[in-house]
């Protein structure tokens, strides 16, 4: 039946919208394009032989996986309040909303610059602190938290908004707790979701650049991740440069496709 | 293949908010009487940001119908804009290797003048709170340092007077470039940092300067040219020949450049 629906929805669709699609996607696609036909394949091998390579991968990987952790951990029950806000008042649900969604359309270095005004050697919490945040691979992974984790709540959050309540309902009649009834029904139910954002949070994780370098810094292997490297290369050798970005955009198009259309959850699943 | 990332790069940068985005419509040529119109476009250095609108503020006093528009950056990205054909008058660099790119594409006309130097400064939080003294204290791994990466002039620069010193700095972040080494004093977040002279002024109260002595031995040179290309050849040799003039390098000395 949904895919009835779906095919009465194409039917509806104008051949003069084609147009604008494609001029949409060829701005999405074609400088990806570009650099995949411009790569210099030839020295490839050589040029992401280098040590220095090799060690930014495994940091942005590592630091990576480590954020979507942390976002999984504290994001999944961030999602759960945020799907229950419907219930509140204008006010304060507008406000969780928009606190949940700022860091997605903050400039990540201004993101930053406010990690370390309040986690900083002379920040808010940060003069509290017994050590030193900033140029620690800890510090990477916050700023990564901090730009990547609003991906996942809002992709859980969706699935949980979209899925049925009344299985919530039924084990609680049979006496589950709370927990029980989260850990056994609701997260599977929005298990979609979570997988869906988890990915998405570890691609933007991984393309982290403006709140790591002005957070975290630059140093190789400490807080020195793929994208920073592939900036400094940059302004010496340009095929580097062109070769690390080739490195990023693969894995993240493999994590993205192997998505499919469980893209938003909540609309297609 | 170069072509196309830098295309890329250059979009990227404009998007990212090149607030002195040049203006791209074509400039009247000058009129008979030898009054100068039009716009000029600069193309400068970053470390020039705040000297090069004090000089256009004064020399467009004197020719109130001529319209500096400025582009300041850094001088390598600067370069790879003006190869890619960016509409640029007059090009002022941070160094001789990033203004080679531009002379060696033959895009000048003439020769660049070397108007300024730069010295590299020790900067420090105000109060001093590491206890810095010296050029020898960047080795002191207990101290939280900030550096430019090498790949940038500064750190170039940074490198020969380690090397010089034979010093064998422990730093803790390599920075894309010396206004965010800058950044990281001001906030208080590292005990020193390498950066220029006229940084540690502009800085104000923030931030302390301690000269060295191993400084003379890596001193930056600062280059200015006509483009070939310029369509408003009359206005840009004009602001050319300011910053040159006496009241150009008053400016410029008030900011702490050196002289050539």
């Amino acid at each position: 039946m949904q895919r009835s629906a779906r095919r009465k929805r194409q039917g509806f669709l104008s051949p003069a919208l084609w147009v604008p699609a494609g001029l949409a996607l060829a701005l999405l696609g074609l400088p990806l394009v570009a650099l995949v036909v411009r790569a210099p394949w030839s020295q490839l091998p050589e040029l992401l032989a280098q040590p220095s390579v090799g060690s930014a991968l495994a940091l942005s990987l590592a630091t990576g996986l480590m954020s979507t952790a942390i976002s999984l951990v504290l994001g999944i029950p961030l999602a759960l309040v945020l799907a229950r806000s419907a219930q509140w008042a204008a006010v304060p649900r507008r406000l969780l909303r928009a606190l949940v969604t700022v860091p997605l359309v903050l400039p990540p270095v201004v993101g930053g610059v406010a990690l370390l005004l309040l986690l900083g050697r002379r920040g808010l919490l940060g003069q509290f602190l017994p050590f030193q945040l900033p140029f620690t691979t800890a510090a990477v992974v916050i700023a990564q938290v901090f730009v990547a984790m609003p991906f996942l709540v809002l992709a859980v959050e969706g699935a949980l908004r979209a899925s049925d309540r009344r299985f919530e309902t039924a084990a609680a009649t049979l006496g589950a707790s709370r927990f029980t009834i989260f850990r056994r029904i609701t997260l599977p139910l929005v298990f979609p979701g979570v997988a869906a954002g988890a990915l998405l949070c570890f691609c933007r994780a991984l393309g982290e650049f403006g709140a790591t370098i002005t957070f975290a810094g630059s140093f190789p292997g400490v807080t020195q991740t793929l994208p920073i490297a592939t900036y400094l290369q940059l302004q010496t050798d340009p095929d580097a440069a062109i070769a690390l970005s080739l490195v990023l955009m693969i894995i993240s198009a493999a994590a993205l496709v192997s998505l499919r259309d469980r893209w938003v959850p909540g609309v297609t699943a | 293949m170069k072509r196309a990332l830098v295309t890329l790069v250059a979009a990227g940068l404009l998007l990212a908010g090149c607030s002195a985005a040049p203006a791209t419509q074509p400039t009247p040529e000058p009129t008979a009487e030898d009054t100068l119109t039009g716009t000029v476009n600069v193309f400068a250095a970053a470390s020039l940001t705040e000297t090069f609108g004090a000089i256009a503020d004064a020399f467009t006093k004197e020719h109130p119908d001529v319209n500096i528009a400025f582009n300041f950056g850094g001088s390598s990205a600067l370069a790879t804009q003006i190869v890619e054909g960016a509409p640029v008058d007059v090009f002022a660099a941070a160094s001789g290797t990033t203004m080679k790119t531009v002379t060696d594409a033959a895009l000048t006309d003439g020769e660049p003048t070397v108007f300024v130097t730069n010295t590299l400064e020790i900067a420090v939080p105000a109060g001093n709170p590491g206890g810095v003294s010296g050029l020898a204290d960047f080795a002191n791994p207990d101290l939280s340092i900030a550096i430019c990466a090498v790949e940038v002039p500064c750190g170039a620069a940074s490198k020969t007077v380690f090397d010089g010193a034979g010093i064998v700095a422990a730093p803790d972040t390599l920075e894309q470039d010396v206004k965010a080494v800058l950044t990281k004093v001001e906030l208080g977040e590292v005990d020193a940092g390498l950066v220029y002279k006229t940084d540690v002024l502009a800085a104000g109260d923030k931030v302390e300067g301690i000269e060295f002595s191993e400084a003379s031995t890596a001193v930056g040179k600062y280059p200015i040219v006509q483009l070939a290309a310029s369509t408003n050849k009359n206005a840009a040799a004009a602001f050319v020949a300011y910053v040159l003039s006496p009241a150009g390098k008053k400016i410029l000395d008030r900011a702490a450049f050196g002289t050539p």
